[in-house]
């Protein structure tokens, strides 16, 4: 039902004051003792994360230690099988569609239809995210995939395509991040560049959530990191 | 309002209320069964016009308003399950629906071995039985649903999701195959179960409705009980009682 | 509605490139239509009896295939999973989804049925009633064949899978638009047949976007 109410809301994105509404004292994001259970198998359990404007927060571990999952519940994605996440003291549920419209969120699988160009696929996350149009072709210029914008996505390499996924952090006005192995394929320099990026976005009061295998290059004030273990 | 209820959303309070019921239910629903049964085919009389051959009525109409019921049934789990997220509620669904298959397919059986001598022929597409196979389709569709997923949550909702479609779907199905038929051959036929039953032979049938109706009930909850086990297995105090027995 | 016009245009744009997604339920109609006098033998009257029947199993098997395909590509990809987390922008894409799905098997459907006529030996009456239900009842067809598919689109097994679900429900419709076919044949009027289908169409538009909504929800959760 909420679905219908909300796409009036859409033209209302734009005008989010840019940067954040920062509260040090109040935690943005706060798991509470979260626990997750996939085919029979106990994730994690009794896990608490906090995460407040400004801050970073790397969630490590190994494969199916259940990084994904833990983010697809603070995405709101999935229902935590025990405890509760609560933005801005409020639970999931509660903040429902204003949730939503702070969060930014970037899967595994990066969101773009191999069909369609690197403009194409842009242009529809700019709609989805209920941002006015702009210059694409600067911004792909600028992520490296100039002379690539024209080409359906299944011509270029997974890097290339991860680029253009992460396109969307350039122009959306989010202050949440959720991003489920963001440096994935990418090379060095589209790395370095991704976490210059972060730096930015947590310097005007964003706040991010990522898994990734890799260590952080630029050293941030704000990480907290997560680590997840391996349960049987 | 309903806050007296949400204990009763707790799996471990249903697993314990469901082991407490399903001796008693099981046992209601065998005496009666053997009562209408027994009453209904040896110490009625026959039928004026269709001689014994009526009697299958004693399984054929439970059957045949228990799939019903039992579907009313599944879709207010399955409205239960999507609306509040009560877990319980999804996994009832799961239990429900093969009971309600199996009334189903006996009726729809019992209807055919009831056609044989009253229209001559196995089959005859009349609007209750063809409303009855849509039925068992319809059942058959949330199991296969159930089943599809290799996350069992997901299919545990997606057949919630199915039943209650399914469940506005019905009355329409059911009024356009209804019309249908009339449209395409006369209701005389249809008409033979309708004029008014002898109290000699509406009680036992009555008795026998009862039983189908808490047979499913003491099938819902050995259903249920088994399915409460299987999702909650590594939970504390499905381990203390596997442990503790 | 800007969001719904851009999503309607992605969706159109992928149709222009993936052009087996449309075309070959629109073949399959044909091939399926051409069966039924080999079957049952080329008789003109046997087969102006049998043909409101034919058409419409022949148009919703066809819609049924067109639809599988329609959310395994978003889902694969992901596109679905950040548009649930996203919420806003979900009606519209369903919304587009229904569109174009429609516009590109059911649309083609009302187009071929003069040739469908052909084929048969269906009379003019019968050929304006079955321009009628097609054109009230494809999008019906489409609704809940995508419904259909956003269950599925996540199920190991999709294709008979979503045949099994979604086909009992089109029980209704079928009666109705072969119904109001038989009838227009013999001259007699079809209009409540018609009201019935509007009627129908009318619920499903309300009722079953929603229905979409939290099946591809629940699929990605």
């Amino acid at each position: 039902m909420r679905a219908i109410l909300t796409v009036v809301d859409s033209q209302r994105l734009d005008i989010k004051p840019q940067p954040f509404h920062v509260s040090t004292a109040q935690p943005l994001l706060e798991g509470r003792e979260l626990c997750c259970i996939r085919q029979d198998r106990v994730l994690f359990e009794q896990q608490n994360l906090v995460l407040r404007a400004g801050e970073l927060l790397q969630v490590a571990g190994k494969n199916g230690a259940g990084k994904s999952s833990l983010l697809r519940i603070l995405a709101g994605l999935a229902q935590p099988d025990e405890g509760a996440v609560y933005y801005r003291q409020q639970t999931l549920a509660q903040a429902g569609a204003g949730y939503a419209a702070d969060l930014c969120y970037i899967g595994h699988q990066s969101g773009i239809h191999e069909q369609l160009t690197a403009l194409e696929n842009v242009s529809f996350w700019r709609t989805a995210s209920g941002v006015a149009a702009a210059d694409d072709f600067t911004l792909l210029a600028k992520l490296g995939l100039a002379g690539l914008e024209d080409i359906p996505c299944r011509m270029l390499s997974a890097g290339q395509q991860r680029r253009v996924a992460l396109a969307r952090l350039w122009f959306v006005k989010r202050q949440l991040w959720i991003l489920d192995e963001p440096f994935t394929a990418l090379d060095q320099g589209a790395i370095a560049m991704l976490q210059q990026h972060f730096l930015q976005h947590l310097q005007s009061g964003g706040a991010i959530v990522l898994t990734t295998h890799q260590p952080l290059q630029i050293t941030y004030e704000a990480l907290t990191t997560l680590e997840l273990v391996y349960r049987w | 309002m309903f806050k007296w209820l949400h204990p009763y959303a707790k799996p471990e309070t249903v697993y314990h209320l469901c082991g407490r019921l399903y001796p008693w239910l099981m046992a209601l629903a065998v005496l009666l069964l053997l009562l209408g049964n027994i009453w209904g085919l040896a110490f009625t009389p026959p039928d004026y016009q269709q001689g014994d051959s009526y009697r299958i009525i004693h399984i054929h109409v439970p059957s045949a308003i228990m799939s019903m019921g039992t579907y009313s049934a599944m879709a207010i789990a399955a409205f239960t399950a999507l609306v509040w997220q009560v877990k319980v509620a999804q996994w009832s669904v799961l239990a429900l629906a093969p009971v309600g298959a199996v009334y189903t397919a006996i009726a729809l059986i019992t209807g055919m071995a009831w056609g044989k001598p009253m229209w001559g022929t196995w089959w005859v597409w009349d609007a209750r039985l063809t409303s009855e196979l849509i039925l068992l389709f319809l059942y058959l569709g949330v199991i296969a649903l159930s089943g599809a997923f290799s996350d069992r949550q997901t299919g545990a909702k997606a057949a919630s999701l199915l039943a209650v479609i399914g469940v506005i779907n019905l009355p329409v199905i059911h009024f356009s195959v209804e019309w249908w038929n009339t449209l395409h051959q006369g209701a005389s036929i249809t008409k033979f179960a309708k004029p008014s039953i002898d109290p000699s032979m509406l009680w036992p049938l009555l008795i026998s409705i009862l039983a189908f109706k808490i047979l499913m009930l003491a099938l819902l909850c050995l259903r249920l009980r088994n399915a409460i086990l299987q999702n909650e297995q590594h939970r504390p105090w499905v381990k203390a009682l596997a442990g503790g027995h | 509605m800007v969001t719904l016009y851009r999503f309607t245009q992605r969706e159109l744009r992928l149709l222009a490139r993936q052009k087996a997604d449309w075309l070959n339920p629109l073949l399959f109609f044909v091939i399926v239509l051409s069966l039924f006098p080999l079957g049952v033998g080329p008789e003109p009257n046997l087969l102006r009896i049998m043909a409101p029947g034919i058409v419409w199993i022949a148009a919703l098997l066809s819609v049924l295939l067109a639809a599988e395909r329609l959310f395994k590509d978003d889902y694969r990809n992901g596109v679905i999973e950040q548009l649930v987390a996203a919420q806003q922008p979900l009606l519209s894409f369903v919304l587009a989804k229904l569109i174009t799905n429609w516009l590109s098997t059911g649309l083609p459907l009302v187009l071929l049925s003069p040739l469908v006529a052909l084929l048969l030996n269906i009379d003019q009456a019968s050929l304006v009633a079955m321009v009628f239900t097609l054109l009230l009842g494809t999008p019906l067809l489409s609704l809940l064949s995508v419904m259909g598919a956003a269950l599925t689109v996540s199920a190991d097994k999709g294709g008979i899978l979503l045949a099994l679900l979604i086909l009992p429900l089109y029980i209704p419709l079928l009666i109705f638009a072969s119904a109001a076919i038989e009838a227009a044949s013999m001259a007699l009027p079809y209009h409540g047949q018609l009201a019935i289908m509007l009627a129908m169409l009318l619920c499903a538009m309300a009722l079953i976007p929603l229905a979409v909504i939290s099946a591809l929800k629940l699929n990605v959760s």
